[in-house]
């Protein structure tokens, strides 16, 4: 499963680093930074809950 | 045992209501489902209606599901411009005006209404409903000298879009420190600087005696005798839980429906998510209602997940996170603002960017504040998720300065 970012959405309010911490991150300048784009063994439901989390909807999963 | 449910109503369609009901159906639930919503509107999203909502650009339509895709994925009877009138938890029957529908399970999600002054002046709104965003914008359009009344997160939003049009914008707080009970006295005065720094006209500790004008609101007049000339009001004093309807149902309400940490509310059946719902956050071990975007997604998911299968609940925790973007500044809040001790570990409140306060209850890390603080607000979340110790939060905060 691949995550994409709609980075026109997307304004780094963060929510998916606080429930995938291993897969998002909010870097200096504010921007959400993935440190992965394959959802990583283990942790698909913490990435749904991301992306179900996401408030500009600027998540989505990619088979 | 509990009886499988056929029928679930979900009363209150706005962000926790439409997640009450595609958590339904992602549960895997194919019964019917009814949403029953007070308002015209489809669905629709409510942080943007006093952010971007307000610029100058045309604005985006912040609905979340298009009727068809209610209608036909998610296989729902839509009432809309239905308020809820009453429920009767004995015979299972929600009462919507003339209409009574009887229920398997029901979600309430009705949401708070913003508080109002007396009177019926135009040119007076609050902002909390799309049709208020409208109304807003519309004045805002049209050059309006702006007077915000109360200084908290909904007020200084819009009052930050009004300065963006280049408008004269005045608000009016009855306390000496604005957003007080929400941050604490520092904090709040060093959100209060960004109105100062961006040219707003900021009034602490005189409250309003009067909205005068003839039909249409002309001026604002303080306890203190000064007049404030207007052609909008935006009276942003807070909300309150939409539970009116509830007087005579039995439910208990207290500041909210009263629920336990699994969102229900003791009668069969019946469960709360949203801005309504008092329920009981294992995390902090108390009783809290919130009013934030992130709570009412999660909430509404729970109590539909938790209402068709009560045997399979799940208790609901979390940190409760909210933001709000004043100016160029983004304010993010995890946790609760204890006030054992607020420390700030980055930046100054006297001189303002950038800014970090820790928020202390006992021996426990209960919050964090952050002003343009992105890159940091949600590893403080996840600090208290674990419920971390002031002492390592504080060796976080000295890291990350070191870094």
């Amino acid at each position: 499963m691949k995550i994409i970012v709609d980075r026109n959405k997307c304004t780094g309010l963060g929510i998916c680093e606080s429930l995938a911490p291993d897969v998002f991150e909010v870097n200096d300048d504010g921007d959400l930074e993935l440190k992965t784009e394959e959802v990583p063994d283990g942790l698909l439901s913490d990435v749904e809950a991301a992306v179900a989390g996401c408030p500009t909807e600027a998540l989505r999963l990619e088979q | 045992m509990t009886e499988p449910v056929d029928h679930l109503v979900v009363v209150g369609a706005s962000l926790a209501g439409l997640r009450a009901v595609e958590g339904a159906r992602k549960a895997g639930f194919d019964g019917r489902i009814t949403l029953v919503g007070a308002e015209e509107h489809l669905p629709y999203d409510r942080p943007p209606l006093s952010k971007s909502y307000l610029d100058e650009q045309a604005p985006e339509a912040t609905t979340f599901r298009t009727a068809d895709v209610l209608r036909d994925e998610l296989g729902v009877d839509l009432r809309l411009g239905a308020p809820a009138t009453g429920l009767d938890t004995t015979a299972k029957q929600l009462q919507v005006g003339d209409t009574s529908l009887g229920y398997d399970a029901l979600v309430v999600a009705t949401g708070a209404a913003a508080r109002t002054l007396p009177g019926s002046l135009a040119g007076v709104h609050t902002l909390r409903t799309l049709d208020d965003a409208v109304a807003v914008r519309a004045a805002l359009d049209a050059g309006a000298r702006t007077v915000v009344i109360g200084a908290g997160f909904i007020g200084s939003e819009v009052a930050s879009g009004a300065r963006k049009r280049g408008l004269d914008v005045t608000v009016v707080e009855a306390l000496p420190t604005p957003l007080v009970r929400a941050v604490g006295e520092v904090m709040g005065n060093a959100c209060a600087a960004l109105h100062r720094r961006n040219g707003t006209d900021l009034r602490c500790g005189v409250g309003v005696a009067a909205l005068e004008g003839t039909g249409r609101v002309e001026r604002v007049v303080l306890a203190d005798g000064t007049a404030i000339d207007a052609d909008l009001v935006v009276v942003g004093i807070g909300a309150v839980p939409a539970t009116d309807w509830l007087r005579d149902s039995g439910l208990r309400l207290d500041d909210g429906i009263v629920c336990d940490e699994y969102l229900f509310t003791g009668a069969e059946g019946v469960y709360a998510a949203g801005d309504v719902a008092r329920w009981y956050n294992p995390l902090f071990d108390r009783a809290m209602r919130l009013e934030h975007w992130t709570s009412a997604a999660e909430q509404g998911a729970a109590a539909a997940r938790n209402a068709l299968d009560p045997s399979a609940a799940k208790p609901y925790q979390t940190v409760p996170y909210f933001w709000s973007d004043w100016y160029d500044s983004r304010i993010q809040f995890v946790g609760v603002p204890a006030t054992d001790e607020i420390r700030v570990v980055e930046g100054d409140p006297e001189r303002g960017g950038r800014m970090v306060a820790l928020y202390r209850e006992g021996s426990r890390l209960a919050g964090v504040l952050t002003l343009n603080g992105q890159n940091v607000i949600m590893k403080y979340r996840g600090l208290i998720m674990k419920r971390a110790g002031w002492d390592d939060a504080l060796t976080f905060a000295q890291q990350r300065k070191a870094a």
